[in-house]
């Protein structure tokens, strides 16, 4: 079966030196999908050619929703939806008239654009003003807005980034909820692994234009196809050489969690230059005889600040040399 | 519209634009390169005299002008008295009396037969009129009243942007009050106060009415060039109008010199000093008395002039005050179909060249920062050019260019209807372009993609989503050129016709005939248009 949603070897060159693609990417329906990158990486070049603002190289690439390529079809007839990282609420008209903008000539529009706030929970909302709102609620009109045309894909950019701390991790879960409950397709993109695992289903890794790794967040962190995925997804320590031979007896590169390694009677030796405390457990940095650092997790009285410790890995990722 | 389709339609913009603001006074140039006239305009003396008066002239107005309007921008941003938010707002009012008017108020009230020239003359018996309101004098007087407002309003906008922690700074620092003015604030209002005073001279060097009706024997290049021009010398006016745009070009480069670095002005990001209430109770009554005193300064002219419209004609002789007071004037211009042409011709002229300098604006605007065309730089150039140059230049460029039949690029229009509106057209487009320039600068280009993804296609989206953003600059842009086009003088003196008389002739025809009366109700009509449309578009 065909996916719903694919991306075949779309590229896009920006400068003689900046390339985005070629990716391709299937995205089944209802699943939501991350492109989670660094700033600069494309994954905001990637969903704005899914909305249709940008328009790929030509040369073979393709888009393709239902069977139905899109690829230079202008974004008002993609029927795709879009959050704006800064919502792009039309600040001239009102929450119900942002809402049924996208419903334009439907007869039932003022009943839709009730179900959409309803959807997100602000129902009655429909005469204040976008600017009365706080930053959750101007997010969930954006969302509202978005779906209330019923679109075959959401698309959202960095849809929490706009919302102060405290509240993006309770937003993450109820965005989440609500976008299972509608059922619909959805790729979103953020620089933040935390909101890339928590939100998506499958989280698709870019670096420097290029697609690193897709996979489902547990595959990402304990199966990382490269070196740049291993670093990017949660914290790891790379060991060459001796320091690599010691931990997992073989050549190469070796990425460990800090969580993997473990204080013990023999294995690597090394002295405890920090101490970093967070609670529940420690982090600490311990340098090596052939001076590498590392960082290993553990019970906060493990080891003191300036004593010598050995370290053994529990696990290691083993990565081919030249894995970029 | 594909990438292809918009270079093209940038490219045609910017043909049209330099047809209409380059074309023209290419024609004055080659015009100019006449032997006879070089020679006769560098032989006189009288050339040189009026050209000198032009640039003396509009330094000595900027330090005026600067002299009265800093002062008072500090007044007001800085220290609370009773009253200051009304003056604050009653002191930026000359901006919106039309050059010509605040001229024609200015002779009511402090000319030879205005009411204090009366009453003084009244009070010590004399036989005369004790003074004469004309020459260097008179047109420095009426500058600076008109033109302070610019440095009033300039460095009130970039006191309020001042950072109050920066002059906090400055003091934790050791420095006294004026080590803080000398060495802080007036750095940082530097940019404000160079962008005045670049506005301040180029408004005078281009002034025409003050001149014009002051001047008596002394010239200056605005009354100069009109003179020669009506005296049928055009090679010479030719002349005249390059050496006057060389002279404008040249100023502004080297104002523009002296802006500095944006840097400063990037820093000033926080909350402005609160204004002072002043403790000590004299220089408090002080402050208010003078505050109040300066409103009824600034108010004298435009209360002259509506009492002076309200005379009938031939009703005032010899009295300090008119004796009698009636709506007749008033009547007679909205009555005798001769004299509400006039105004008609105003209104339409003016409403037709803000509506082509909007429309062009938009497309501009769209062109340059939306689709990035590649001609953009020239564009935005294009647009702001009639405003490096004086408008004389513009007049007589115009009435060269289109006397003569030579199509595609020059008709016949002097002596239609489309000349005087194709002429208001070029001195609203630096209004309109640079309204909408901003305007679409500051327009999220999200916003557009939010309306295209929720399915507008690109008129609905223009209809329902940038064209209500834009309301604010489009509204400022267009009343200020259409406030621009209904006061002009200087083009309607050098392109109008008897059936398209704009009000300013109209004006001059009556004060010509002594009917000081009509001539001021004019000038009352045209003051309350000018307000009223300029209220309207400062509305958010």
């Amino acid at each position: 079966m065909t996916a719903f949603l694919q991306v075949q070897a779309i590229k896009k060159q920006w400068a003689h030196t900046v390339t985005v693609g070629p990716i391709t990417l299937d995205v089944a329906r209802g699943e939501i999908v991350a492109l989670l990158g660094p700033s600069g990486s494309g994954k905001t070049t990637m969903l704005r050619l899914l909305a249709g603002f940008e328009t790929p190289d030509a040369g073979g690439g393709r888009i393709v929703v239902e069977g139905e390529d899109v690829t230079t079809m202008a974004p008002a007839r993609r029927r795709f939806g879009m959050v704006f990282q800064h919502f792009a609420l039309f600040p001239h008209l009102d929450v119900g008239e942002n809402v049924a903008f996208g419903l334009r000539g439907r007869a039932d529009a003022d009943r839709k654009t009730a179900e959409a706030l309803r959807l997100v929970d602000l129902a009655g909302f429909e005469r204040r003003k976008v600017q009365e709102l706080s930053g959750g609620q101007q997010q969930r009109v954006a969302l509202a807005r978005a779906l209330a045309p019923e679109p075959r894909v959401l698309l959202l950019d960095e849809p929490l980034s706009n919302l102060d701390p405290a509240l993006r991790e309770r937003t993450r879960r109820e965005l989440r909820l609500l976008i299972k409950r509608v059922g619909i397709t959805t790729v979103f993109v953020t620089h933040e692994q935390e909101e890339a695992f928590d939100l998506g289903d499958r989280v698709a890794v870019l670096s420097a234009g290029h697609l690193e790794q897709v996979g489902a967040p547990e595959e990402l962190y304990e199966r990382p196809a490269t070196l740049f995925v291993a670093t990017f997804v949660g914290r790891a320590n790379v060991f060459r050489g001796a320091a690599a031979r010691a931990l997992s007896g073989a050549d190469g590169v070796v990425v460990v969690r800090p969580e993997r390694l473990r204080f013990a009677a023999a294995g690597l030796p090394g002295v405890v230059r920090e101490r970093r405390y967070t609670g529940a457990a420690a982090f600490f940095l311990v340098e090596s005889e052939s001076g590498e650092r590392f960082e290993v997790l553990a019970e906060p009285d493990a080891a003191q600040v300036g004593g010598r410790v050995f370290v053994t890995a529990e696990r290691v990722i083993r990565l081919p040399e030249n894995g970029q | 519209m594909t990438r292809r389709n918009a270079q093209i339609a940038g490219t045609l913009v910017a043909l049209l634009l330099v047809w209409l603001v380059v074309f023209p006074v290419l024609v004055v140039a080659r015009d100019a390169a006449d032997g006879a006239a070089l020679r006769a305009f560098f032989g006189r003396a009288g050339e040189w005299a009026a050209l000198w008066a032009s640039v003396w002239i509009s330094l000595a107005s900027v330090a005026l002008a600067a002299a009265i309007g800093v002062p008072l921008a500090f007044l007001f941003e800085w220290f609370d008295f009773p009253g200051r938010k009304t003056l604050g707002s009653l002191v930026a009012l000359p901006v919106v009396l039309p050059p010509l008017v605040g001229v024609i108020a200015f002779l009511f009230l402090y000319g030879e037969s205005g009411f204090l020239a009366r009453a003084v003359q009244r009070l010590f018996g004399l036989a005369e009129a004790p003074w004469r309101l004309q020459g260097p004098a008179a047109i420095l007087l009426v500058h600076a009243y008109s033109m302070y407002v610019y440095f009033y309003l300039f460095t009130r906008a970039g006191l309020a942007k001042l950072d109050v922690s920066m002059l906090e700074a400055a003091q934790a620092l050791g420095a006294g009050r004026w080590e803080t003015i000398r060495r802080v604030v007036l750095p940082l209002v530097r940019p404000s106060l160079v962008g005045a005073a670049i506005l301040t001279f180029m408004t005078s060097l281009g002034s025409f009415s003050a001149p014009y009706i002051f001047g008596g024997g002394f010239r200056v290049m605005t009354t100069q060039i009109v003179a020669t021009k009506l005296n049928g010398d055009v090679p010479l006016a030719m002349v005249e109008t390059l050496a006057l745009a060389v002279v404008a070009v040249a100023g502004l480069f080297l104002l523009r010199r002296t802006e500095g670095d944006d840097i400063l002005v990037a820093l000033g990001k926080g909350i402005a000093p609160r204004p002072r209430p002043i403790r000590s109770p004299k220089i408090r009554a002080l402050a208010t008395a003078a505050g109040w005193g300066f409103a009824v300064l600034l108010l004298l002219p435009h209360l002259t002039l509506a009492l002076v419209s309200l005379v009938p004609y031939g009703a005032w002789t010899t009295e300090i005050l008119p004796p009698v007071l009636s709506l007749e004037n008033y009547r007679r211009l909205f009555s005798e179909a001769e004299r509400l042409r006039p105004l008609l011709n105003s209104l339409w002229m003016s409403a037709v060249s803000t509506a082509i300098a909007v429309v062009l604006a938009l497309v501009a605007g769209w062109l340059v920062v939306r689709r990035r065309v590649a001609v953009r730089r020239a564009i935005e150039g294009l647009l702001a050019l009639p405003w490096a140059l004086p408008g004389t230049v513009f007049a007589i460029a115009l009435a060269m260019t289109f006397s003569v039949h030579a199509p595609p690029l020059r008709w016949v229009l002097v002596g239609t209807a489309a000349i005087l509106p194709l002429a208001y057209l070029v001195r609203a487009l630096p209004l309109t372009g640079r309204a909408l320039l901003a305007g679409y600068r500051q327009l999220d280009p999200a916003l557009e993609e939010a309306a295209a993804s929720l399915g507008a296609g690109q008129w609905r989206t223009l209809a329902r989503v940038t064209l209500p953003q834009l309301r604010p600059g489009l509204a400022a842009g267009a009343s200020l050129a259409f406030v621009a086009a209904l006061g002009d003088i200087v083009a309607s003196i050098v392109l109008y016709t008897y059936e398209t008389r704009p009000i300013s002739i109209e004006i001059l025809s009556s004060l010509r005939l002594s009917e000081t009366g009509v001539a001021a109700a004019f000038g009352v009509v045209l003051m309350v248009v000018s307000a009223l449309v300029l209220g309207i578009g400062a509305r958010r």
